[in-house]
């Protein structure tokens, strides 16, 4: 099981965290920064793995940013370093050429496209395709209702004046 | 694309991107938490948008990591917003701000309950998120049967129903009976027929995870899992969408594959055919290829099937096949697969008997432990840990030592301990070994515990072969300009005990052997010196006739030391300085060192230890096992709940060194020679007692004792005795359970006195028994009965105790599991004809295995929540309790080690404790105590007790309960209220105990 997902910039600026055991905050935060530590100085040509307090973190590099997750020591690594690369795929596919900045300002839309791919910890869905129709029927879902909210607060308004 | 919207919270995080320092980040925060925190307060005027705006940056606070310690309420209402665009901002922020142990989650459980339920998928779908990201176990007791009844409903759609199958994997994990109810393995094999590979994907999942735990219900499923392997093995009815670089779901194959290895074997031959044929494969139809992904996601496969096969412990063919290929995956260029292919070499090595071909790849594994990739380094270390035997004991361990001088310094301590047992296990003779703990130690002396070094002092003191060789390998080392502290210890005891073995040759006279020594005094550190004027001491006493020019040197440095500021120093100058005036008696006193008792090496514990630490073991202990055998040196190992057994295979059996003291050995020295005898730290008058051996003592170690005052006699079982105790052996009792040295008994004739040590589940006790009269006490004798949760070792006690003498017999204590039972001293001596028995209760009490903890309130309460019933969680409404006021009580539990936190209750008549407790079965472990006083009635209270063990919890309770009633006017201490227990009846100690 991915016990977190985490991504960092490579000046160690935190883009993304996702946390699948109990973490606390304080926790967390060390975390980050052992990690920051441990895998922000590799070299390139290294294996895609570090050993870590009794886990795996496996990780990858997109430009200046590391995508990291977190396994058991048991748990299979490269089936773990692809659903990295499906997920920065599925990002790129909604950004449109997906870069940090997207990440950055558009943090929520990419906790919603997390929550397609994993759950508790574990993958959900394999298909792209099926991903991008969901995300893109709940950005509808709001389109939507947004919609209707604008008509009957403008109702609303009339009503009040 | 909808990414429009939030216009506050992009100028937000532009802003926070612009700040120059953390320092002006932080400002820029805490003023928005500030603004946040007052639109909160004042809900007028808040409308839907701005609370969804101000939680959004919540959490992009939260997660640049910054404590957002309120709105917590805000976001969890947005979860009961009508219209979907709120909710959706309410379970996210939700599930990413708060984890299962904050309270706020409860709260929401209802309307959670009320999504899944409803009829809206969309809300179905966002509720069942939430659940599987960060339900606890309140949520798998409320929402289980509703996921189960969702996640088999023949109306549910794929959308939803794989977000409930690993929805009801998380509820699984929290509390497995929730989902092992009647009939399910029906259902979940059902489930493994589904056609959509997403929602088979996820329910693969939770199988894997049902089927670790408990393989048996599931048999029926086994054959489905090889369909689904078989489906996409050959790529049938496998949509497009679903293929990854060309291959067909490899995680879906993966888990799969995985879910397989958890069942023992497979018996049906048909299955089984169908099964290799899909292995066989893989494992011929992988070939690295350019592209990047698709070669990982086919090695994810491949490295499975691997497992799967090793599981399945295949044809001999087909083993050979696999490890054919990890050989060539070993020396490939791409770091993942040489990373991969080490690792599961090192796992091949435990499931089957692959060690000679293995054997064959020993360069190529030596060239990985020279890998750019640390990574790679630790692979190839644990599998070269692990292929040692003794035929490549030396090569290994003489590449580990090179490897030693260049290995970084979080590899380095782990790389000597490593070294060192092979070294011992493997050794092919033993002057070999001391070679190897000789160089580990000069190369890095830094890494070298005190454990290594203490073993080779043990393994030449028990081979007398060895100890000419190993002291003139010493004193070569000291020849050296610069040599480590380390070094020095070893050296400086080595030729303390063996130099005189070496007299012949050049350089080795008592002479230059001491200035060698002495010549590096001046740069080690106070421990070291004192190990130096024992050997000083050792050196005197062997160079007869006296050399009076050294013994001059020797004394005048002793005398110098006499008024060191260290006490330790000090103490040994004296001792040594008066000793070495008594000539001839020198000799008996200060002779070699006897042999040390067989134990278990405490080396291969601690590897045991760091190793289940990083629970990378297994194969370690697996190989161990198999090899003992052949070892030179027998470990015994067992498992962790058993007593070690001495095993009759080994031709040296060396003791282990006790972690208790780092200057262990040479207090061993000390004592078993029987000058510390009486010179227990707490005595002062250090003459007077040494002069005890010899003759009548003067002021003697007896009175200083009783002066103690704090040691308690406390008899079990009826006084017959003619000779009655002179102090109130109970009350002392009592006394010794919360302090560690005392009088335990004393009669005209007799007085007990203990010191104690304790070190979590561990405890070293000394007694010492001191005759007071001017005669022999005879025919002594001591037996521990002890109770079954101890293990007790007692060494043995001399029969007889010369007039005025006090002999010390210490009892090394393990402690297995809780229980409040008592160990026993059967302890009886002939004084004339008068024959005097008693039977003492020992103070290894319940509490001495506790290690005080202090907890924050952020600590205590979800510890305190996550246990939540019986028989984890015990209450229990205490009456007749002593008067005593909270102060008072806050003062026992201290000195129980039961920590008090003051101000964590927000109750000021109750007190709340903690403390960890260490056995051999629970290891560590954090117990919390709540009592409840109820100032109306000072004489009943209301005691909880948590901790994760059941039988902690109530013997704690029991332990507790006892300490806090009030205590019969008769002799009666609390502690022996029977307490009748079933683990413990046939305990000959418990029964005593109980019988009073």
């Amino acid at each position: 099981m991915i016990h977190f997902v985490l991504s960092i910039s490579r000046q160690g600026k935190v883009r993304l965290t996702k946390w699948y055991s109990p973490y606390s905050q304080k926790e967390r935060i060390k975390v980050i920064r052992e990690l920051s530590g441990m895998i922000l100085t590799r070299g390139p040509k290294l294996c895609n793995v570090v050993e870590w307090r009794g886990f795996k973190v496996v990780y990858r590099r997109y430009a200046g940013l590391y995508f990291c997750m977190c396994i058991n020591q048991e748990d299979n690594e490269l089936e773990i370093l692809e659903i990295i690369q499906y997920f920065v795929e599925t990002l790129n596919r909604y950004f449109g050429t997906v870069c940090e900045l997207d990440l950055i300002f558009h943090f929520h839309k990419t906790y919603y496209i997390l929550d397609e791919i994993l759950i508790a910890g574990e993958l959900q869905e394999s298909s792209k395709k099926i991903v991008h129709r969901l995300i893109d029927a709940q950005d509808l879902l709001v389109e939507a209702a947004k919609e209707k909210e604008n008509t009957v607060s403008y109702i609303v308004a009339q009503v009040a004046n | 694309m909808a990414l429009s919207g939030m216009r506050g919270l992009s100028v937000f995080i532009s802003e926070i991107r612009n700040c120059q320092n953390k320092e002006q980040e932080r400002l820029r925060v805490d003023k928005e938490l500030g603004h946040i925190r007052n639109r909160f307060k004042n809900e007028k005027g808040l409308t839907v948008y701005d609370k969804k705006k101000y939680v959004w940056k919540m959490l992009y606070i939260f997660m640049l990591g910054y404590d957002v310690d309120f709105g917590h309420m805000e976001a969890v209402s947005l979860i009961s917003a009508p219209k979907y665009p709120e909710k959706q901002v309410g379970y996210l922020v939700t599930s990413c701000l708060l984890n299962e142990n904050h309270d706020f989650l409860r709260l929401a459980i209802n309307t959670v309950r009320n999504d899944i339920i409803g009829r809206n998928e969309t809300f179905q779908c966002l509720a069942l998120t939430l659940v599987g990201n960060i339900g606890g176990r309140d949520f798998a007791e409320s929402l289980a049967p509703d996921v189960q009844k969702l996640l088999i409903s023949s109306s549910c759609r794929p959308l939803v129903k794989k977000k409930a199958a690993l929805c009801l994997l998380r509820l699984f994990r929290k509390n497995p009976d929730v989902v092992n109810v009647d009939g399910w393995s029906d259902r979940m094999s059902q489930l493994l027929d589904e056609r959509n590979l997403g929602v088979l994907t996820s329910s693969m999942s939770l199988f894997v995870s049902l089927v670790s735990n408990n393989h048996e219900a599931y048999w029926s499923c086994l054959p489905k899992c090889v369909k689904v392997l078989e489906r996409l093995a050959r790529n049938q009815d496998v949509p497009q969408e679903y293929t990854y670089y060309g291959i067909p779901s490899p995680w879906l194959q993966v888990k799969t594959m995985r879910a397989l290895q958890y069942f023992p074997t497979i018996e049906d031959p048909n299955t089984r055919r169908a099964l290799f044929e899909v292995l066989q494969r893989v494992l011929m139809g992988t070939d690295v290829v350019k592209n990047v992904n698709k070669n990982n996601a086919s090695h994810a496969v491949l490295f499975e099937a691997l497992a799967l096969v090793m599981h399945l412990d295949a044809e001999k063919e087909m083993m050979s096949q696999c490890v054919a290929l990890l050989g060539k995956f070993i020396a490939v260029r791409e770091p993942n697969i040489r990373y991969l292919g080490l690792e599961n070499m090192t796992r091949m090595l435990m499931v089957t008997d692959v060690q000679e071909i293995i054997k064959r790849h020993q360069a190529q594994i030596i060239t990985s432990l020279k890998d750019p990739d640390i990574s790679i380094r630790r692979r190839a270390l644990d599998l070269l840990y692990a292929m040692c035997d003794i035929s490549n004991a030396k090569d290994i361990v003489e590449e580990l030592l090179q490897y030693l001088g260049t290995a970084e310094f979080t590899m380095r301590e782990e790389l000597a301990l490593k070294a060192a047992i092979l070294a011992e296990k493997f050794a092919p003779d033993l002057s070999w070994y001391v070679d190897v703990i000789l160089q580990l130690i000069d190369k890095a002396g830094d890494f070298v515990s005190d454990d290594i070094w203490f073993r080779v002092v043990q393994f030449v003191t028990n081979n007398e072969d060895l100890q000419p060789y190993a002291a003139l390998k010493a004193r070569e080392y000291l020849d050296k300009p610069a040599i480590h502290e380390t070094m020095m210890k070893v050296s400086a005891y080595l030729l303390g005990e063996y130099s005189h073995l070496l007299a012949r040759r050049p350089g080795c006279s008592p002479k230059e052997i001491f200035s060698i020594i002495h010549e590096k005094l001046p740069t080690v550190s106070t421990p070291t010196i004192s190990i130096l004027l024992s050997t000083y001491a050792k050196i005197l006493m062997h160079s007869q006739p006296p050399d009076p020019e050294l013994q001059n040197q020797i004394w005048a440095i002793f005398s110098k030391y006499e008024t060191s500021i260290d006490a330790e120093i000090q103490q040994r100058a004296v001792e040594y300085f008066a000793l070495s005036k008594k000539g001839a008696a020198l000799m008996d006193i200060l002779a070699e060192m006897p042999k040390f008792p067989e134990r278990e090496s405490s080396l291969i514990k601690k590897a045991e230890d760091t190793e289940a630490d990083t629970a990378e073991l297994s194969a370690i202990k697996s190989r161990a096992q198999q090899q003992a055998s052949n070892a030179l040196v027998v470990t015994d190992q067992h498992p962790a709940n058993e007593p070690p057994q001495v095993t009759q295979l080994g031709m040296v059996k060396i003791p282990s060194i006790n972690n208790l003291e780092n200057n262990h050995v040479d207090q061993e020295v000390t004592q078993t020679n029987g000058i510390m005898g009486e010179v227990e730290p707490q005595n002062g008058d250090i003459l007077g007692d040494l002069l005890a051996i010899e003759g009548p003592p003067g002021v003697s170690g007896t009175e200083t004792l009783t002066e103690e005052g704090a040691l308690a006699l406390a008899p079990v079982g009826e006084l017959e005795n003619a000779v009655k105790p002179v102090i109130d052996i109970a009350e002392r009792f009592r006394d010794l359970c919360v302090k560690d040295s005392g009088v335990l008994y004393e009669d005209p004739y007799v007085q007990i006195g203990i010191k104690a040590e304790w070190r979590g589940h561990q405890g070293r006790l000394v007694l010492f028994l001191g005759n007071k009269t001017t005669s022999s006490l005879d025919s002594v004798h001591a037996v521990i009965l002890p109770p079954s949760h101890l293990k007790l070792e007692l060494s043995s006690v001399p029969e007889i105790i010369p007039p005025r003498a006090q002999v010390q017999c210490p009892l090394e204590v393990v402690n297995l599991c809780p229980s409040r039972d008592v160990a026993v001293l059967d302890f009886s001596y002939k004084f004339g004809t008068t024959l005097v028995d008693n039977k003492l209760r020992l103070p290894a009490v319940l509490n001495k295995f506790f290690h005080p903890v202090t907890l924050s309130a952020e600590e205590f309460f979800p510890q305190w929540r996550s246990l939540a019933a019986p028989p984890l969680k015990l209450q229990e409404v205490v009456r007749g309790v002593r008067v005593m006021s909270l102060g008072e009580m806050t003062n026992l539990l201290n000195s129980l080690k039961l920590i008090v936190s003051p101000g964590l209750d927000p109750n000021a008549n109750n007190l709340v404790a903690s403390t960890t407790f260490y056995s051999e079965s629970t290891q560590s472990m954090l117990c919390l105590v709540r009592i409840e006083t109820d100032p109306a009635d000072r004489t009943q209270l209301r005691l909880t007790v948590a901790s994760g063990d059941s039988t902690l919890t109530f013997e704690l309770k029991e332990f507790i309960k006892e300490q806090l009633v009030s205590i019969p006017a008769a002799s009666r201490p609390p502690v022996l209220q029977p307490t009748i227990q079933p683990i413990s009846s046939s305990d000959p100690g418990a029964l005593l105990a109980g019988l009073l």
